[in-house]
C-alpha cells in the first residue's frame, strides 16, 4: 500500500521533470546546423579529400615510392615509377578510388615527403561512383599544404639537376678516391 | 654432432660449421652482412656478434664474432645477452651513419637486407649530427644502376665479383672512410655474372637497372616459380609481373641447380616477353602480305578446316625451346610420323648421340653442384661460358678445390675465405680447355689449347687411348698432338673425381664421342668420373627424349619432295636452323604454313595463319635440362589479347577438329600424364611440382602475390568501378591473387611451387635461409625437379662405341672449317630480343687468325663472303691471335646463322664491297 503510494509520487514527479525539458526545448534555439548553407569549422588536421602537394620549386613532390599504397588498409591508392630527365621519381600515374576510400589518413602517415595529404574538404558526393575516381590530374594540387618548405630531395643522397652529390643536407663533398691523405 | 647451447637451449648442431651458419640454421635470428653462404665469413662487418661463455660460470662472457667462430663441442652462447645486443645496435648506427635518405628512392627498398638488419639489430635513432661522405656513381652498363653512397663496406661485392665469379673490372679502391666499389672508370661491367651483385650487395649500391626503369617493389609483384629458358643449364627463377608486363627475373634457390647465383642472359633476358614485336592477335595472311586480325573463334575454325580438309596432309615441326606438353600434343595432332623435332639434322644426330652416351650409365652426369666436387675438369670444344654460363661460374668454383684440400691439409675451416685463399695463392685444381677460339676459363685453366673441333676430337680420342687403350686411338697423330694428349690424360689420371665437358656448341659429332670415350676411359680406371653434355637450348634433350632419339628432323622435311597442305610449325624460327634457299623452295610446296609463336620473327612473317603463343612468363611447361632434370615453369600472369600457352592452342585445336586421338585430355596436367604414360624415358615427369589438385595444409592455393600486394581497389578503376573477380587459375595449384597459402607459415609452399621468397623480418631473397634444412644445403622441402635419366650400371664394351676419327683438319686455300662463335648476349634466339641484351650483342663477324687474315688479305672491320648453299653471307672480319688456324669462326645466332650452321667448312674471300658499319673517327676508348 505505502509502496503503492510512493511509486505514484514519483512517477508524478518526473513526469512533471519531462514537462519541463519539453517546454525548455521549445523555446531554446535550435542545434541543427544548417549545411550547406552554414559551413561548420573543420581543423586543418581533418581527415578528408586526399590530395597530393608539390615541393617548394614546384615540382612534383610525390617520388612514387608506394608507401601509401601499401599502408592504405583499403588497397585503393595505385601508382607507377618512372624517372624524368633530371634524374627525379616520379609517379607516371597515381591513381585514388576515393569511392573505396576510409579517410583513414594511413597514407599521410607513411608518406616520407609529405606528398600525399588529407583535407579538410569531406564533400565528394557522385551520382556516379566512377567520377569517385581521382587520377594524378585531380589529385595534385599547386603548394606545399599542410608542410611548407619541405623538400625531400634536399635531404635525399640521390642527385637530380641542380642538385649534385655533397649538396643534401648535411653532406660532405664527394669522396676523392685518388687521394692519399690518411 | 657436437651441442652447443643458446640462451639456455641446447641445440645439435655441424661440426664444420661456423657459428653463424650454425644458428642461422637453427632458425635464430643474428644480423650479418659480409659473410655470405657461399662465399664464407671474412668477418669485415662485426655485425654477427654473439657472446661465447667459457665455462657455466663464467657470467661475463666475451664478444665473438659468430661468423669467425668455429663450432665447438659445449660451447655456451648468448644472442639476448645486452652486451652482445648493444654491441651490434652499435655497429649497425656506425654504418648507418654515412647512409642516405634513399629509402624512398631506393630500389632496394622493401628488400633491402640492410633494413632488415637494422631492424633486427635494433637501431631507429640516429645521434650522428657529422657530415655524410658522399661518392659520385659510374655508368655500369644498361644491366645495373650504381649508387655508391649507399655502401656499408661490406666487401661482398668484390669477394664475389673477384673472388667467387672471377671478374676483374670491379674492385675496391680509396682509402679509409673513402673506399669506393666500383670500375676504375665508367663503362660496361665484363663479368656475365654481373647481375649477381644485385642480390649479393645487401644494399641498393648495385640495383636491377631494367626493373628499376618500371620500378615496382617487391610486395608488389606477382611472381612464380619459373625456369629459364636462356640455355640448358635449367636454372630456377622467380619470374614477376605487374600491369601485365615481365618486371624482373629474380633467383629461385635450387642446391643441385643455380644454388644462389644466375647468369645475365637468364636475369635480364627475360625483356622480350613485354617486346613490340610480340605477336597479341590471331592473324590471317591477306594478298597484300599483311595480317588481318580475326578472333580466336575464327581461328580455330580456319585451322581444323584446313586440317580435316579430306586427304590433306598435314605435317608438324616442334622445337626445342617450347615445353615437352606443347612437342607432345603437336606430335599427337599430327601423328608420330608426321611429326619433326625442329632441329637440324646435324643438330639431332649430335644430342640424340649425346642422349644414347648418356643412357649408357658409362658416367655420372653431375648436377652443377657435384660439378663444384671436380678435382680435374676437361673441356672439349665447348665455350662453355657463352653456352652454358652457370656452369662456368661452378667451375670457377671447382678449380678451388685444390685450395680446399690444402686447407684441411693443416686444418682451416673452409668456410674461413681470407685465409683459405691466402694458404692457396695461385695453386688452382687443374683444368684443361680445348676449343677454337678465345675461352672466358682461360683465367682459371693450367693449360688451353686451341684446335677447330674435328682436331679437338682426335685429341680427346687420343686421351681416351692413352687411359685405356682399347678405346680407338687416331692412325695419324702428329707429335704434338701426342705430348698434348699423354699430359692431359696423366692430369686426369692423378684426380679422383674427373669431370669431362663438351657439348653440341661445335656442331660436331666426334668431340661429342671423343669427349665420352675419356669419361668411359677413366670411369674404367676406377675415377669417379663425370660427363656434362651441354645442349644448345632449353628442351632440347626434352624434344629428344619424347620420342626416345628417333625423332625426324628437319632436314628430313626440307629434303623431302611431297607437297604439303599444312605444315604447323611450333615456336620455331626455321630460318636460324637451315638455309634460307632450302627453306623457301620447301615453303614453295606447302599451301599452309600455320606458325604458333611468340614473336614476329622470319618464319611468323611468311605464315598464312599466326597464332600468339604464350612465353615461359605466361604459361606452364616442363622442360628437361642438360642432365635430364625435369622441372616445371609457371605462368606469372595471364597474357593479354589472344595469347595463350602453345599447348592450350593445341587442345582447342584438337577440340574444334573433333579428333578422338586426344581422348579426354582437356586439362595441362592430362598431357603431363599423357607424356608420362606415352613415354618410359618420361614417366617421371609428373613428379617435377605438384598437379593442379594440391592444395597447402589449410585447403588453399597458393598465392602468387605477397600477402601485402597494394592498390587492388584502384588498379582497375579508371577502366570500371566494379573490380573484377581476380583471373582463376585452373591450370596449376597456384592462384593470381593474395589469397590462399603464402610463405608466413614455412612449410605451407612445396618447392616447386614457390614463387618468391619472403619470412617475417626476412624481405630480401636472403630469406631462403629459412627454408633451408642446414644453411646453404638443399631446401627443407627438398629441391625442385626430377631426374629422369637414371644412372644405371654401365653397358658393356663402351670402347667398342665410338670409332669413327676424324682426318687432321688442314688449311685448303680459302676453305676452311666453319666453327660457331657463341655469345651469352645475342646467340640466344629470345632473349637476344631483351632491350637491355640487345645493347650488349656484338655485331655479326667471322674471325680468324692473323696468319689466316693475312692469306686471305683482309684486316679488322674488312669483310669477308663465302658462298653456301645458294647464299652469299658477308660478314665483318675479326682477327684474333686465339682462333685456331683452320677455322672461321662465326657469331652464332647473330646474324645469318641459318646458312652457316650446315656447313662444316666454306671457301672464303675477301668481300670487295663491304662497307663497315662502325662509325669513323672513334677513339679507342669508345670500342
Ligand atoms: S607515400 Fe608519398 S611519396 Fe610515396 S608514393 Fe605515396 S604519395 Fe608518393
Ligand atoms: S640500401 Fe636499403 S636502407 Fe639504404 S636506402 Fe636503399 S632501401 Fe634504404
Ligand atoms: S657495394 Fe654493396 S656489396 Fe659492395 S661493399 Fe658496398 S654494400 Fe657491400
Ligand atoms: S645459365 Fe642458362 S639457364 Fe642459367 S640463368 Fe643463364 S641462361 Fe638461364
Ligand atoms: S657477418 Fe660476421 S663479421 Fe660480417
Amino acid at each position: 500500500m505505502i509502496k503503492g503510494i510512493l511509486d505514484l509520487i514519483r512517477n508524478t514527479f518526473t513526469q512533471l521533470i519531462t514537462l519541463k525539458m519539453v517546454l525548455h526545448h521549445t523555446f531554446s534555439p535550435p542545434d541543427t546546423v544548417q549545411y550547406p548553407e552554414q559551413m561548420p569549422y573543420l581543423p586543418p588536421r581533418y581527415r578528408a579529400r586526399i590530395i597530393l602537394t608539390r615541393d617548394p620549386d614546384g615540382e612534383e613532390r610525390c617520388v612514387s615510392c608506394n608507401l601509401c599504397a601499401v599502408a592504405c588498409p583499403v588497397d585503393c591508392i595505385v601508382l607507377q615509377k618512372t624517372e624524368s630527365e633530371d634524374g627525379r621519381w616520379y609517379p607516371e600515374f597515381f591513381r585514388i578510388n576515393f569511392s573505396r576510400c576510409v579517410m583513414c589518413g594511413m597514407c599521410e602517415e607513411a608518406c616520407p615527403t609529405y606528398a600525399i595529404q588529407l583535407t579538410p574538404d569531406f564533400e565528394m558526393c557522385e551520382y556516379d561512383r566512377s567520377n569517385m575516381v581521382y587520377e594524378k590530374e585531380h589529385l595534385l594540387i599547386d603548394g606545399c599544404g599542410k608542410y611548407p618548405g619541405y623538400s625531400f630531395w634536399n635531404v635525399s643522397g640521390k642527385t637530380i639537376s641542380g642538385k649534385d652529390k655533397g649538396e643534401a643536407e648535411n653532406e660532405a663533398e664527394p669522396v676523392d678516391v685518388r687521394s692519399l691523405m690518411p | 654432432m657436437p651441442t652447443i647451447i643458446v640462451d639456455g637451449i641446447s641445440y645439435q648442431v655441424d661440426a664444420n660449421d661456423n657459428l653463424l651458419e650454425a644458428l642461422l640454421g637453427l632458425g635464430l635470428d643474428l644480423p650479418y652482412f659480409c659473410w655470405h653462404p657461399s662465399m664464407g665469413s671474412i668477418g669485415s662487418c662485426r655485425q654477427c656478434a654473439v657472446i661465447q661463455y667459457q665455462d657455466e660460470d663464467d657470467q661475463q662472457g666475451r664478444l665473438v664474432m659468430s661468423c669467425m667462430t668455429p663450432v665447438t663441442e659445449g660451447a655456451i652462447l648468448s644472442i639476448d645477452a645486452e652486451p652482445a645486443a648493444e654491441f651490434r645496435s652499435a655497429v649497425i648506427e656506425n654504418l648507418m651513419i654515412n647512409h642516405p635518405h634513399d629509402c624512398p628512392v631506393c630500389e632496394e627498398g622493401g628488400e633491402c637486407h640492410l633494413q632488415d638488419m637494422t631492424v633486427m639489430a635494433g637501431h631507429s635513432m640516429r645521434h650522428y649530427k657529422g657530415l655524410k661522405t658522399t661518392h659520385r656513381n659510374q655508368y655500369l652498363g644498361p644491366l645495373l644502376n650504381h649508387e655508391m653512397n649507399r655502401c656499408i663496406a661490406c666487401y661482398r661485392c668484390v669477394r664475389y665479383y673477384q673472388d667467387y665469379a672471377g671478374g676483374t673490372d670491379l674492385a675496391v679502391f680509396g682509402s679509409r672512410g673513402r673506399v669506393y666499389f666500383g670500375r676504375h672508370e665508367d663503362g660496361v661491367l665484363q663479368s656475365e655474372f654481373a647481375g649477381n651483385l644485385v642480390e649479393v650487395c645487401p644494399t641498393g649500391v648495385f640495383t636491377d637497372k631494367p626493373l628499376s626503369e618500371r620500378y615496382t617493389r617487391k610486395w608488389d609483384l606477382q611472381s612464380a616459380p619459373a625456369v629459364c629458358t636462356g640455355c640448358s643449364m635449367g636454372c630456377n627463377i622467380s619470374v614477376a609481373e605487374r600491369y601485365g608486363e615481365l618486371r624482373r627475373i629474380h633467383n629461385r634457390y635450387n642446391s643441385e641447380v643455380n644454388g644462389y647465383f644466375l647468369c645475365d642472359r637468364g636475369r635480364f633476358g627475360g625483356g622480350f616477353v613485354n617486346h613490340e614485336d610480340r605477336i597479341r592477335r590471331c592473324g590471317v595472311r591477306n594478298a597484300s602480305g599483311v595480317y588481318d586480325p580475326v578472333s580466336k573463334q575464327q581461328m580455330l575454325e580456319k585451322v581444323s578446316a584446313l586440317i580435316s580438309a579430306a586427304g590433306s596432309k598435314v605435317v608438324a615441326i616442334g622445337s626445342p625451346r617450347a615445353s615437352l606438353e606443347s612437342n607432345h600434343l603437336l606430335g599427337k595432332l599430327v601423328g608420330r610420323e608426321n611429326f619433326y623435332s625442329g632441329l637440324s639434322g646435324r643438330e639431332q644426330s649430335i644430342i640424340n648421340a649425346i642422349y644414347a652416351i648418356q643412357q649408357t650409365g658409362g658416367a655420372r652426369i653431375p648436377t652443377l653442384r657435384e660439378v663444384e666436387a671436380a678435382d680435374a675438369v676437361l673441356i672439349l670444344g665447348e665455350d662453355v661460358t657463352n653456352t652454358s654460363a652457370r656452369l662456368a661460374l661452378s667451375l670457377r668454383q671447382t678449380v678451388r678445390n685444390r685450395s680446399k684440400e690444402m686447407a684441411n691439409q693443416i686444418q682451416i675451416p673452409l668456410w674461413h675465405d681470407a685465409a683459405v685463399r691466402k694458404l692457396a695463392q695461385d695453386e688452382k685444381s687443374p683444368l684443361v680447355l680445348v676449343t677454337a677460339s678465345e675461352d672466358r676459363l682461360e683465367d682459371v685453366s693450367c693449360l688451353t689449347h686451341r684446335a677447330g673441333p674435328d682436331d679437338t676430337a682426335r685429341i680427346g680420342y687420343a686421351i681416351a687411348n692413352i687411359i685405356d687403350n682399347r678405346y680407338s686411338r687416331p692412325a695419324d697423330l702428329t707429335d704434338n698432338e701426342q705430348t698434348l694428349a699423354a699430359s692431359i690424360a696423366s692430369i686426369l689420371k692423378n684426380a679422383e673425381k674427373p669431370l669431362i665437358i663438351s657439348g653440341s656448341g661445335s656442331l660436331n659429332l666426334a668431340v661429342v664421342e671423343a669427349a665420352a670415350n675419356v669419361a668411359w676411359a677413366l670411369k674404367g680406371e676406377n675415377k669417379d668420373s663425370g660427363l656434362i653434355y651441354c645442349v644448345p637450348e632449353c628442351n632440347s634433350l626434352g624434344v629428344t627424349m619424347l620420342h626416345d632419339g628417333n625423332s625426324n628432323n628437319l632436314d628430313d622435311l626440307l629434303s623431302g619432295s611431297d607437297d604439303i597442305d599444312v605444315a604447323i610449325v611450333l615456336e620455331n624460327d626455321l630460318y636460324r636452323r637451315a638455309g634460307s634457299t632450302a627453306i623457301n623452295s620447301w615453303l614453295g610446296k606447302v599451301k599452309n604454313l600455320v606458325v604458333i609463336d611468340q614473336l614476329d620473327n622470319p618464319t611468323a612473317s611468311v605464315a598464312t595463319l599466326v597464332l600468339p603463343a604464350a612465353s615461359f612468363a605466361e604459361t606452364e611447361g616442363t622442360l628437361v635440362n642438360y642432365e635430364g632434370r625435369a622441372q616445371r615453369s609457371f605462368a606469372a600472369f595471364l597474357p593479354q589479347g589472344d595469347i595463350q600457352g602453345s599447348w592450350q592452342w593445341l587442345l582447342d585445336i584438337a577440340d574444334q577438329v573433333g579428333t578422338q586421338k586426344f581422348g579426354s585430355i582437356r586439362q595441362f596436367d592430362q598431357v603431363t600424364e599423357d607424356i608420362a604414360a606415352q613415354n618410359a624415358a618420361l614417366s617421371g615427369v609428373t613428379k617435377a611440382a605438384p598437379d593442379a589438385s594440391y592444395r597447402s595444409g589449410a585447403g588453399q592455393k597458393i598465392a602468387r602475390m605477397t600477402h601485402r600486394a597494394s592498390g587492388r581497389t584502384a588498379m582497375v578503376a579508371d577502366v570500371t568501378m566494379y573490380e573484377p573477380q581476380q583471373p582463376v587459375d585452373n591450370t596449376s595449384a597456384l592462384a593470381f591473387t593474395m589469397e590462399g597459402a603464402n610463405l608466413i607459415k614455412p612449410g605451407e609452399v612445396p618447392s616447386s611451387l614457390t614463387p618468391y621468397i619472403w619470412s617475417p623480418g626476412w624481405n630480401s631473397n636472403q630469406a631462403i635461409i629459412k627454408f633451408q634444412a642446414e644453411t646453404g644445403g638443399a631446401l627443407t622441402d627438398s629441391d625442385p625437379g626430377v631426374r629422369l635419366i637414371a644412372t644405371a650400371s654401365p653397358v658393356a664394351d663402351l670402347h667398342t662405341r665410338h670409332t669413327t676419327i676424324p682426318a687432321i683438319t688442314r688449311h685448303q686455300g680459302g676453305s676452311l672449317q666453319l666453327v660457331p662463335g657463341y655469345h651469352l648476349f645475342g646467340s640466344e634466339e629470345l632473349s637476344a630480343y631483351s632491350k637491355a641484351i640487345a645493347e650488349l650483342t656484338p655485331r655479326g663477324y667471322f674471325a680468324v687468325h692473323p696468319d689466316v687474315a693475312g692469306q686471305l688479305g683482309v684486316a679488322d672491320h674488312d669483310g669477308l663472303e663465302t658462298q653456301i648453299n645458294g647464299a652469299n653471307v658477308q660478314l665483318e672480319v675479326v682477327v684474333s691471335e686465339s682462333v685456331a688456324r683452320q677455322c672461321v669462326v662465326y657469331s652464332y645466332g647473330i646474324d645469318a646463322t641459318g646458312e652457316l650452321v650446315h656447313e662444316k667448312r666454306g671457301t672464303f674471300k675477301k668481300a670487295e664491297s663491304w662497307e663497315s658499319s662502325r662509325p669513323s673517327n672513334l677513339i679507342m676508348s669508345d670500342r
